[in-house]
């Protein structure tokens, strides 16, 4: 399997290539979205702010492609961190602005309970649903965090895991072919690991993406709150 | 719960690493590599990797040199020294750090912070303060606390978290490589100051001074380097210690 590494100028590329490459893939970083024909499977990494990072996916051609080849046809994306906030419709981060829209919902700023720090930097638990991608990573296992915004899902069915900070807020996002992490898996030791291996044996599932015939329901209002995995 | 982290600081000098006392006479420790690679295996929660010459030999961080450490890292990097632009910025986090330090910089053209932290996000723009005590005043220094800048640490912090800052590195210049203590006053007055993360760093020699830095200072993560390099104690020792006092810390039931 060859999995495609989306370069748009931003991010820390070479740690995610190592960790897949650890992981047994054939992983490779591309700035061109012809690239994607060649792939099996899509990484969306990204540290850095919501709209300058859309701006360089709009710049770099691959806005349309993406959704196309994750919605259309099938194909396995993994975002990770801003590459997760990147699959929402809107963003708030330094202004309003509209994202893949690949998972319906809303990227917000975390908002601090009591004495807690902004942003969250660190190790923190998954309370994880059952899902393919965190076969044999145990419930509540720590994983690594920094960020200071998070993926409010319009709709709770997409929400895969959620973490103890501010609340609770969704640390991973599914919804047929493309799934996000908040955290980030390839600095997140032995269970991170575990969830790229995961990643590259995934084929995604082929219902309810928002190119399909059902019309998805837009952002209401969070429901993050009412969830506890 | 968000844990708090035991964070070992690799200062480099050319190629090799370096310990010193105060900020000065820098002993010789090994080289980074099998550093990394230790601590790599021993999973630690995070690593600080600090080129402590760029900025006073006013050059640039060495962009291959960080590339092919990074290489060997699979835990959490910062990555620090010699950070004048946003080029150097984007450079390092392109090397494989995933946070990058300021320091020096920041005195000369705080609009530095803000751009890096729009442009990668704050969470990644780790502000660094060396502070040295005057009598019983704090002042920050910069160029490697060569060069005294009139700011209050405190006041300075405020002013970083404003400028876009994701996480403020509190070191003490006097207590650096004493194993004596974190400065808890210092790291105290930072810690109130600010609503970001804040980095403990200079003077741990124990693993209750860890715990004091966290527990009384109100610190979230503590880096150490000397009480690493020269006595017997780990990262893992520590968290363990850290543990059985009930401070929340990653994997304590694997390390306890």
């Amino acid at each position: 399997m060859s999995v495609l590494i989306v370069d748009y100028g931003m991010g820390n590329l070479a740690s995610v290539r190592r960790a897949l490459e650890e992981c047994g893939a054939n992983a490779f970083i591309s700035d061109n979205p012809a690239d994607l024909s060649d792939c099996s499977h899509i990484l969306l990494p990204g540290v850095g702010a919501f709209s300058d990072a859309m701006q360089r996916l709009q710049q770099g051609g691959w806005v349309e492609p993406l959704r196309r080849i994750v919605c259309d046809e099938n194909i396995p994306l993994l975002g990770i961190c801003l590459g997760m906030q990147l699959l929402a419709d809107v963003g708030e981060e330094g202004g309003i602005h509209p994202g893949l829209g690949i998972i319906p919902g809303r990227v917000v700023r975390l908002q601090p309970v009591a004495n807690e720090r902004i942003p969250h930097v660190g190790w923190n638990s998954v309370a994880h649903r059952q899902h393919e991608l965190f076969d044999g990573v145990p419930v509540n296992s720590d994983v690594y965090f920094v960020h200071s915004y998070h993926f409010i899902p319009a709709d709770a069915e997409d929400i895969r895991a959620t973490t103890p900070y501010c609340g609770h807020f969704v640390s991973a996002v599914g919804r047929g072919a493309a799934f996000g992490t908040q955290f980030h898996p390839e600095k997140s030791s032995r269970h991170g690991l575990r969830i790229l291996r995961n990643f590259l044996t995934w084929r995604g599932e082929a219902a309810g993406l928002t190119n399909s015939e059902e019309q998805t329901p837009r952002f209401v209002r969070p429901p993050v709150r009412s969830y506890r995995a | 719960m968000l844990k708090v982290r035991v964070i070992p600081t690799l200062l480099y000098k050319d190629v090799g690493l370096v310990k010193g006392t105060g900020f000065n006479s820098w002993r010789r420790v090994g080289s980074a590599m099998p550093a990394i690679k230790v601590y790599n295996t021993r999973d630690v929660d995070e690593l600080i990797l600090m080129d402590i010459s760029a900025t006073v030999d006013g050059r640039e961080p060495d962009f291959d040199a960080i590339a092919e450490l990074a290489e060997e890292c699979f835990v959490p990097l910062t990555v620090g020294g010699g950070v004048r632009d946003i080029e150097a910025v984007r450079l390092l986090l392109r090397a494989g750090a995933d946070k990058v330090t300021v320091n020096s910089a920041a005195y000369a053209r705080p609009e530095l912070i803000t751009e890096a932290a729009l442009r990668f996000g704050s969470q990644c723009v780790v502000a660094t303060i060396d502070a040295v005590k005057t009598g019983d005043r704090y002042v920050c220094h910069s160029h490697a606390a060569k060069q005294s800048t009139h700011q209050h640490p405190a006041e300075w912090a405020q002013r970083l978290e404003q400028l876009g800052a994701g996480e403020i590195l509190i070191q003490s210049v006097e207590r650096d490589g004493t194993l004596q203590g974190y400065d808890l006053d210092l790291i105290k007055c930072v810690t109130e100051a600010v609503s970001i993360p804040v980095i403990a760093s200079g003077g741990a020699g124990t693993y209750q001074h860890m715990h004091e830095a966290l527990t009384q200072a109100g610190a979230s993560a503590v880096a150490a380097a000397a009480m690493f390099h020269f006595t017997e104690q780990t990262p893992a020792q520590a968290k363990a210690f850290l543990a059985a006092l009930g401070v929340p810390v990653r994997d304590s039931q694997r390390v306890a």
